[in-house]
This record gives structure tokens, sequence and C-alpha cells, in this order.
């Protein structure tokens, strides 16, 4: 039988669904996460997200468990936070990931620090689902990626799927979590499609993929950056290079362990990142290999990465903006010479 | 409140440019020719004409995500705008910004803003300005229904209660932020309501009427401009379109619609004017071809227009570079 394939949005809404079937301490909060809410029933469950994703979720769990917000970021993120600590296990949805400028406070200064700050008494169970990426041309403040800086923070954690399989597995485990996670779906990957079982699963946080084998060269790329890097290596291979892809899934916790051991083998990094490129997950996986892995290394680690720029609109700009497969071509030719 | 005929032209004008404007960006973006997220102005026409009536070219403004009206109201030129829409060299910002961030800050229009509530601080911190450098400029803020949700209108309007700045906060509550309805995300019947906990006049427009948006906001820019502190305003308006180019406006009921087209504030303030006998049925014609001129060229213009060259993407992140 052909295995069941699924988009990234709907592994994600299945996700969320079978979750909260199974534990009916999970709520859902977000803007326009229903659409039409306080509007006759025909008008009601309208959006499902602005882009579909919790499409189907009011009309199955009602009001009490799927809680359209006014915008008010700072308001209901910090009050699923608050909900977390004290019995339920919210995820909230932060439409585009540039919104945390509004509420990182609730994010930095109390979801993440609660539990350390209360000498272990206390836990927050918390997901954070939110848009991360470029390349809609939704201009500089709906297009950033930014989950360096989540992930800088103690206290939080922080994934950011490339596949339906992964988004499925990650968000059932971030949801089981006790701690908070961010999760991250890039906007340009909902409608990629792989086979997802219909049953529940996890993957677990901090393990990482290996996406592609090879012996010539790791590449470790992040959301859709992953997809960009193996069609970089792709075109690799038909010059006889195997380029070795490896999918973080998760930006912290970390799987060093998966990629010191793909850099053992191949002896070359090309690090492939969304996020501009100071004090980003690049800087730090060459950090990393650098201190780690240093006497393995046969080139200098290369970044990919866009500029130290906010993301233009014009189209034109934005595609050179962003990480192409040749410039990752070239980077790990460069790594070869 | 009284109006001269050549103000009443300039009104007619403006509204009926934006409308244009908004008629063809609508259809540009359904033909694919425009990319990203577009929101549109039409139908709240008489929000921004009545408010910016009142305005010099070297007073403020601050705006939202449905930024084109504002714009247009404050005197930034349609051609560079719909170049701006493009992602062309010629734009208002070079193509950088696009319609979410769409500016002219020599005609003191301070941005179209991808952030809801992320003007009104912004608008607190212009008045000073205008304050401190002894001026008798004034702003106004524009925000919707849904932006009176966010932290910073609060911050911002106490802000400028208790110093009491040259600021106009200007509600546009066309009743629903995105797919919500007003009545799911405000407890109180008014945002202008809100007024009274920050001690500044909260008013109420009829947001159809220019005349009615016109008379309270003279007003409230009176006050600003004495130094009596801000004013809340509320004009009660509906955007004709959906939330943004692409929406499939499922949210809301038919027959609310077909209501307010019938309300059309560029149709009321016609026949008021013509009534009043204040403008003639022939000056209104020409304004109609000239607008429609105005915006076929401004898009001949985008058309023609280069793309920016690539190293514009290193540009205008910083003034000095080391
Ligand atoms: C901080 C922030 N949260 C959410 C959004 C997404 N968003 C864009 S416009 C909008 C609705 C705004 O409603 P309102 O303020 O009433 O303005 P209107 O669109 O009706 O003019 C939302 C939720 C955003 N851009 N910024
Ligand atoms: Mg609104």
């Amino acid at each position: 039988m052909a295995e069941r394939e699924l988009t990234y949005r709907e592994a994600i809404n299945e996700a969320l669904r079978q979750e909260m079937r199974r534990d009916d301490t999970i709520i859902l909060m977000g803007e326009d996460i229903a659409g039409g809410s306080g509007q006759p029933k025909e008008l009601q469950d309208a959006w499902g997200g602005v882009l579909g994703v919790t499409k189907g979720l009011y009309t199955e769990f009602g009001a009490d468990r799927v809680l359209d917000t006014p915008i008010s970021e700072s308001g209901y993120i910090g009050a699923a936070i608050g909900a977390a600590a004290t019995g339920l296990r919210p995820v909230a949805e932060l439409m585009f990931v540039g919104f945390m400028g509004v509420c990182l406070d609730q994010l930095f200064n109390q979801a993440a620090k609660l539990r350390y700050m209360f000498g272990g008494k206390a836990r927050v169970p918390v997901t954070i689902r939110t848009m991360i990426g470029a390349g809609l041309r939704a201009a500089a403040q709906h297009s950033t990626v930014d989950y360096s800086v989540l992930t800088h923070f103690p206290g939080l954690k922080c994934v950011a799927p490339s596949s339906a399989y992964d988004a499925k597995g990650l968000l059932i485990a971030a949801i089981r979590d006790d701690d908070p996670v961010i999760f991250c779906e890039h906007k340009a990957l909902y409608g990629e499609k792989s086979p997802v079982p219909e049953e529940s699963y996890v993957v677990p946080l901090g393990t990482a993929d290996i996406k592609r084998e090879g012996r010539d060269v790791t590449l470790v790329a992040f959301a859709k950056m992953v997809h960009t890097a193996l069609a970089a290596a792709d075109e690799l291979s038909k010059s006889g290079i195997q380029a070795e892809v490896v999918d973080p899934r998760s930006l912290s916790p970390l799987d060093e362990g998966t990629i010191l051991e793909s850099v053992k083998k191949t002896h070359r990094l090309v690090v492939v990142d969304e996020d501009t490129p100071r004090c980003g997950m690049a800087t730090d996986i060459v950090s990393l290999v650098s201190q780690k892995a240093f006497d393995y290394l046969d080139a200098p680690p290369q970044m990919v990465t866009p500029p130290h720029t906010p993301v233009p609109f014009s189209p034109v700009l934005e595609d050179s903006y962003l990480p192409t497969p040749e410039q990752v071509a070239d980077a790990v030719r460069g790594t070869l010479d | 409140m009284h109006l001269k005929r050549e103000k009443a032209l300039w009104v007619y004008e403006r509204m009926v440019l934006i409308r244009k404007f908004e008629d063809k960006v609508h259809d540009l973006f359904s033909a694919g020719k425009i990319p990203g997220f577009v929101h549109l102005y039409a139908g709240e026409e008489a929000v921004a004409v009545g408010v910016c009536a009142h305005f010099r070219t070297d007073d403020f403004l601050t705006s939202t995500h449905r930024g084109h009206g504002h714009c247009i109201a404050k005197g930034v030129e349609v051609r560079g705008m719909m170049a701006e829409l493009f992602g062309k060299a010629t734009g208002s910002c070079k193509g950088k910004g696009g319609s979410m961030h769409i500016a002219d800050v020599e005609k003191g229009m301070l941005g179209a803003n991808g952030i809801v509530g992320g003007g009104a601080p912004l608008a607190c911190g212009a008045a000073l300005t205008a304050r401190v450098k002894k001026t008798d400029q004034v702003t106004a803020c524009f925000f919707g229904d849904g932006g009176a949700s966010q932290g910073t209108f609060h911050e911002a309007l106490n802000l400028a209660s208790i110093w009491k700045l040259p600021v106009i906060f200007v509600c546009e509550n066309n009743l629903y932020a995105e797919a919500s309805p007003v009545k799911y995300t405000l407890n109180v019947e008014n945002v202008a309501d809100r007024a009274a906990g920050y001690g500044v006049p909260g008013v109420i427009a009829d947001g159809m009427s220019f005349f009615d948006v016109y008379e309270k906001a003279g007003e409230a820019v009176r006050r600003a401009r004495a130094g009596e502190g801000p004013t809340l305003i509320e004009a009660k308006t509906y955007r004709f379109y959906g939330h943004f180019e692409g929406d499939p406006v499922n949210y809301r009921p038919k027959d609310e619609e077909q209501a307010y087209r019938k309300r059309d504030p560029i149709t009321d303030f016609k026949q008021k004017v013509l009534a009043k006998k204040l403008l003639k049925a022939d000056d209104l014609e020409k304004i109609e071809k000239e607008t429609q001129a105005e915006v076929d060229a401004a898009l001949e213009f985008a058309e023609s227009s280069p793309f920016p060259k690539l190293e514009e993407i290193l540009t205008d992140v910083y003034v000095n570079y080391p």
C-alpha cells in the first residue's frame, strides 16, 4: 500500500487535532486561528489561521478550547505562559515570528526564566507556533526567521521542521514537553508533501536527521534551507561530489553528536542558514565544529547566509537575499579546492 | 463646517484618487502583477481625507498596514506609490518596503506599518519633536479597531495625555480586524469610550461622511495646535474589499456589505456638494477624468521603471558604514 502523504500544513493540523483529542488540557490561542468568532454559526471558523493551518479545529473543539484573541500579543502569549504554569498545556500561535518584538518580555523574561528563578518549582509546558521565512514578498517585518535570537535564550527550546513528517512528530514532542518550545513553521513549506503516518508519533527534541548521505562535505541546513542544500547536493553529485545534508530540526536543544560525526567523516563543513550572519545558527555551528572537530577539518568551515540586512520587498532583491543552491554549491567547491 | 470651493475640489480629488488607485491595485493584484501582502483602503476615504484636509505638508501622520489612503491624503505622489508596489527602483521607498511599508518622510508620511500598533508610539515621538522645537505641527496616528487592543496604543495615549502632545489618535473602526468582528475583540461599545480612562476627549465620527470627520477632526487639530493635548477620534467606517487581497471574506454577512456599499463616502460627498451648490457636476467629472489619467500614468510609470540594482540590497541599513 502506498504510504499516505500529507502537506506540511495538514501534518501540523493533524498533530494538533490528535493531541487535543488525547489531552483536554491542551488549548489553542491566536489571532484568527478560527476567524469569525462571535459571528453567527455559518460565519465561524472562517479562516483557521491566516494560512489555514488550524482550519476546522474550532468546529471540532469549540470556543472553550480554541480561542481567537484580540491583537494583543503581549497579553495572550503571556496568558498562555501563565496558563501553562498553572495546569494547562496551551499552544499559542504568534502569527509571524517578527511579532515577537511585541511580546518578547513574556517570552524571554517570563517563559524562559520562571522555572530557574523559582528554583525548579514551576514548569511551563507551553508551545508557541510561529511562521518564519522569506520568499513570499512579505517585506521586512513579515519575512524574518529570527530563530537564532530565540535559541540564544536559556530556558526556551526551539525547533524548525523542514518536512511534513518532521512537522507532525516535532509538534507532538513540543506539546508533550514540559518546557516552553518555540515551533517555527516556514511559510514557504506549507505545501510540501511527504509520507506521514496516521498514528501519532514523536520526533524527539534534540535529534538531528541526515536528509541525504555523502562522504565529501557536510551541509548543515535549517527549515527551508534544507531544500536548498538538497538541491545543491543534487547538482554537486553530477560532478561526483557527494554532499551529506544534516537537518538539526531542533535548534535548542542541538544534536551536536550527529553534526560532529558527519564532519569527522567528510572533513568539510558548509552551513546554510536563512538567518542573518551575525550571532546566528550558522556561526553557532561553525563555532561548535571548530571547537570540537578542528583536527578533522581539511578546509575552513563556510557559511551561506543572507547579507546583514533586513529582508527587502522588491522581488529581485528578495531573490538575491536568500541563499541559492548555486551559492551553496560554490561554497562547497571552495572547500574542495 | 464650511468648506471653500478650492478645498472641496481638493477633497473630491483626493477621495476619488484613493478609490481609483485602490480599484486599480485590486485588479493588478488579481492579475498577478503585484506581489506580497496588499490591504486596500476603498470605503474609508472620508477618514484619511477628512483628517488630512486640516493638515499642512509639515504635519505628520503614522499609518497602518492599510496605508495607501493615508499616503494619498497626505499628498504622496501616486507614481512613486505604484512603483513601490511593483518593487521598482523609482518607488517611494526604492522598492525596499512595498505596500506594507510605504512612506514619504518629506511629506510627513511616517510609514505604513506591518506591526499592528507599531505607529502609536512613533506618533508621540513626532509630536514631541514639534513640542520641543516649538513648532505648531500636529501628528495624526491612524489605527484600526484591532489596533485598539494593542498595548502600544494604550501606552501612547497615556504618554500623549500626560505630556499634552499634539496628537490626534484616529481609530478607523471598520468593524473587523482580519476575520474578527469588533464586537468579539472589544468589551466596550465604542473605542472612543476609552478616552475617558486617559482624561482626553473621545469623539465619534461617521467615517462614511467626509463632513462629519472633517468637523470633528477640525476641533481636534485646533486643540492640538493650541497645545491643549490629544484627542481620540473614532471613525465608524467599513472596508469595501477583503482584509487583504486574496481574502475570501467569508466572515461577514453579505447584506452588511451591501448596506455599507450604499453609504459610499464618495457618493455621499458628491450629493452633498452638489446639493449645497459648492461644486458643479462639471467639476466632478473633470476630477474623475483627471484622477483616472493620473492612476493610468502611475501604472505606466511603474511598469516601465527598472528594478533596483542588486547592490541596493546592502544600502540603507545604516547611515554610516565603517
Ligand atoms: C503585531 C501584529 N499582530 C498581528 C498582525 C497581523 N495583522 C495584520 S492586520 C491585522 C488586523 C488589523 O485590524 P485593524 O487594526 O482593525 O485594521 P484593519 O485591517 O481593519 O484596517 C492583523 C491581525 C500584525 N501585522 N502585527
Ligand atoms: Mg478593522
